[in-house]
């Protein structure tokens, strides 16, 4: 709780003290001019010296080149996506041939390049899951601030929507949406955005009310600045990291939310290569006991983009809230000596990051008056609601519905 | 207490009363008349019309729901389109078979992800504690259905090609035709769904016990002498198990209403795979079931967890 106050009421001020970090480092004694960094400069520098953080961007990249070229490499190799090369494609009593010079990645069932139906899957991949978490993200944004922001009825009744959402078994009502309406990307987008706002949205709320308390916010309103213009120009740059932060970590869930409902076959519709309609279509007739490339190398895209995206998000979380793991070290240091320290402090500020998140849940919880009459102490242990925004927020989405 | 719990009853009742809203309106609304897919496409419109009345629908959207919300708080939630069997005795058909899934992983996932977090916990930044965290990593970002694939080739197949039979690919043996049977039919789906679940475990043991670690009772019971076992198991491990807990309900709600991937690529008939089936087959009655089954499940246990927080922790007893 006590954390998450600390860093609500800097974070204010982080933007400039930021800067002067990163400035720091530029050595002053050099003589060189010392500049202030802006926040993304000083974001990026931190972003850079994590490893795993670039290699995995190295990978969306890769991957984003792959979707963008993806008719450059059916030219290349001579094969449309959708056309079945029955001869080549197939062997003599049907099965699919392997990967060779032919075809890279082997062959499908029905005798299709797998390599440039894995290039065309990535498009529509890529596709739902930024698309789908960007416009998570935005309606959580709208839906954060209105309750946090005004509070009261409009308040009650966002929030009421929210729980309702978090609730509610997801994948079964997604699969009873496809089934009245019909499978097809439209649908599924829609489903999977229907489904990914609502953790977003409680954290945002649960900052806004933090914020609209700050003396900044009240010094714009005694300056006579209106509502719009106190929440356009005082609180959304506030809530900048946290919105990148999410939006990131978004993209896997929404990509394994697309993936498993194509992998039921409610998602996106066959003749159009999806890694998870693949992954399906390699499992029906369990053909892939015979061509394992089938679920190779469509599983093996599917796990590197949620990984680059996950190890990415949580890159970015550090990289943009570097506090977070000073103050735990802080906290080691008295107890463990700084030798201790030294190994402990990139793995220590995710922590702590994720100590943040559940004490902010835990203030939404509070002031939504969730528990009635339980001290703010003991409310904030108890408020299984607020743990839960804590503890979810790190599932990536689809996994819940195994 | 009896107050908040009563506070969270409501709340539960009103998210259920929300949800049977959000399905029922959802078949009304949808395309597609539900007599013309019980009579075939040849029936004439006389018999068109008596479906039609049988089933009731020829009555205004809120009497058709007054009756059915009737009938299934008496447990009947109306009979299949397809099979002509009550949706109830369908439904519990399928549960042990989830059950038995869910189950067994639960005991799997906690024995493996909460040390594996403890070790991370009281080893931060040492080579145990970056393999722990890498392998969390890992397993979160791995899609069910790849990982469940996977294990379906390397431990039934490949086995199988060489020769011998380490695992079935699939299937259900009831627990009571024998305990050895219906484990290892199970084991392949345990190991999935406990890999994918461990990793989340892991993940918050770890971040929970680092914390309190620091926490300064922590301190004193060190002071004081207490083996540091002690100190870790009995003091550092109870005070995340409020955390644990949660996450704990949520996840068993959640997996309750259909483990349905898992339940997928391994051929299990468990809820899951009735809620698919129903989808593919247009079978509403059924979808409706499922879907305010799972619903309860997830509102249950949630109630389930915020009794047990007030047994574990005494700030709340008063």
């Amino acid at each position: 709780m006590s954390e998450a106050t600390v860093r609500n009421t800097t974070s204010a001020d982080a933007k400039t003290s930021l800067g002067t970090v990163g400035a720091a480092s530029n050595k002053p004694t050099s003589g060189r001019k010392i500049e202030q960094l802006s926040t993304g400069q000083a974001t990026w520098r931190r972003l850079r010296h994590d490893k795993a953080s670039m290699i995995a961007m190295g990978f969306i990249v890769f991957l984003v080149l792959l979707a963008v070229f993806a008719p450059v490499l059916a030219m290349v190799t001579g094969h449309d996506p959708a056309q079945q090369y029955r001869e080549t494609g197939l062997t003599a009593t049907g099965l699919p041939t392997g990967p060779g010079h032919e075809f890279w990645f082997g062959a499908d069932q029905l005798g299709r390049d797998e390599l440039v139906r894995i290039a065309y899957g990535a498009r529509v991949s890529l596709l739902v899951g930024v698309v789908a978490s960007m416009c998570g993200s935005l309606i959580a944004v709208v839906i954060g601030v209105l309750a946090g922001y005004f509070g009261g009825w409009v308040d009650n009744v966002l929030s009421r929507i929210t729980d309702f959402v978090m609730t509610i078994p997801f994948l079964l009502c997604a699969l009873a949406l496809v089934s009245v309406f019909g499978a097809s990307i439209r649908m599924c987008l829609f489903v999977v955005i229907f489904f990914s706002w609502a953790v977003t949205g409680r954290v945002i709320r649960a900052q806004v009310q933090v914020l609209k308390k700050k003396e900044f916010v009240e010094a714009a309103r005694s300056l006579g600045a209106s509502d719009a213009s106190i929440i356009v120009k005082d609180i959304l740059p506030n809530l900048t990291e946290t919105i990148i932060v999410y939006t990131t970590q978004g993209i896997p869930s929404c990509i394994v939310f697309e993936a498993s409902l194509s992998f039921l076959g409610m998602g996106i519709v066959p003749p159009t290569p999806s890694w998870g309609g693949m992954l399906s279509e390699a499992a029906g007739n369990s053909i892939y006991m015979v061509a394992p490339w089938l679920v190779f190398f469509p599983g093996l895209f599917l796990l590197m983009t949620t990984l680059s995206f996950n190890i990415l998000g949580d890159g970015l979380r550090d990289a943009l809230d570097p506090k977070a793991g000073r103050r735990m070290l802080a906290k080691r240091r008295k107890r463990k000596g700084l030798a201790a320290v030294a190994g402990a402090a990139p793995v220590v500020a995710q922590v702590s990051a994720a100590k943040d998140d559940l004490a902010v849940a835990a203030q939404s919880a509070l002031a939504s008056g969730s528990v009635a009459g339980a001290r703010p102490v003991a409310a904030a242990h108890s408020v299984s609601a607020a743990h839960s925004v804590a503890a979810v927020r790190s599932v990536p989405m689809g996994k819940e519905g195994h | 207490m009896i107050k908040q719990v009563l506070r969270r009853l409501l709340f539960a009742a009103i998210i259920l009363f929300l949800l049977s809203i959000f399905v029922f309106g959802l078949f009304y609304i949808a395309p597609g008349n539900p007599a013309r897919l019980i009579a075939g496409e040849k029936a004439s419109q006389e018999v068109l019309d008596q479906v039609t009345r049988n089933l009731g629908l020829d009555k205004p959207l809120w009497q058709q729901y007054i009756t059915f919300i009737t009938n299934a708080f008496q447990g009947d939630f109306g009979i299949s389109y397809r099979n002509q069997t009550p949706v109830t005795d369908l439904i519990v058909s399928r549960l042990p078979v989830t059950f038995s899934l869910v189950g067994g992983a639960v005991v799997i996932w906690l024995l493996i992800g909460v040390p594996l977090g403890v070790v991370s916990a009281t080893h931060p930044g040492t080579w145990k504690d970056r393999l722990a965290q890498i392998l969390s990593q890992l397993f979160i970002s791995f899609p069910s259905f790849v990982l469940g694939m996977f294990l379906l080739y390397m431990l039934y197949y490949l086995p199988k090609r060489n020769g011998f039979t380490l695992f079935p690919p699939g299937g259900y043996t009831k627990l009571g035709d024998g305990f050895i049977g219906w484990a290892w039919h199970m084991a392949l789906p345990w190991l999935t769904l406990a890999l994918l679940m461990a990793a989340l475990y892991q993940r918050l043991t770890r971040a929970e016990m680092i914390d309190v670690l620091g926490e300064d009772y922590i301190r004193t019971a060190r002071a004081k002498g207490i083996s540091e076992n002690r100190v870790i198991y009995k003091h550092g491990l109870r005070s995340t198990l409020t955390v644990l807990t949660t996450q704990l309900g949520a996840d068993i709600g959640s997996l309750l209403s259909g483990s349905i991937i898992i339940e997928q690529v391994f051929g299990l008939q468990g809820v899951g795979a009735l809620a698919v089936k129903s989808v593919n087959t247009q079978d509403r009655p059924v979808i409706i079931g499922v879907v305010l089954l799972g619903g309860f499940f997830i509102v249950m246990m949630n109630l389930l967890v915020d009794i047990l927080h007030v047994a574990l922790e005494p700030t709340l007893r008063r």
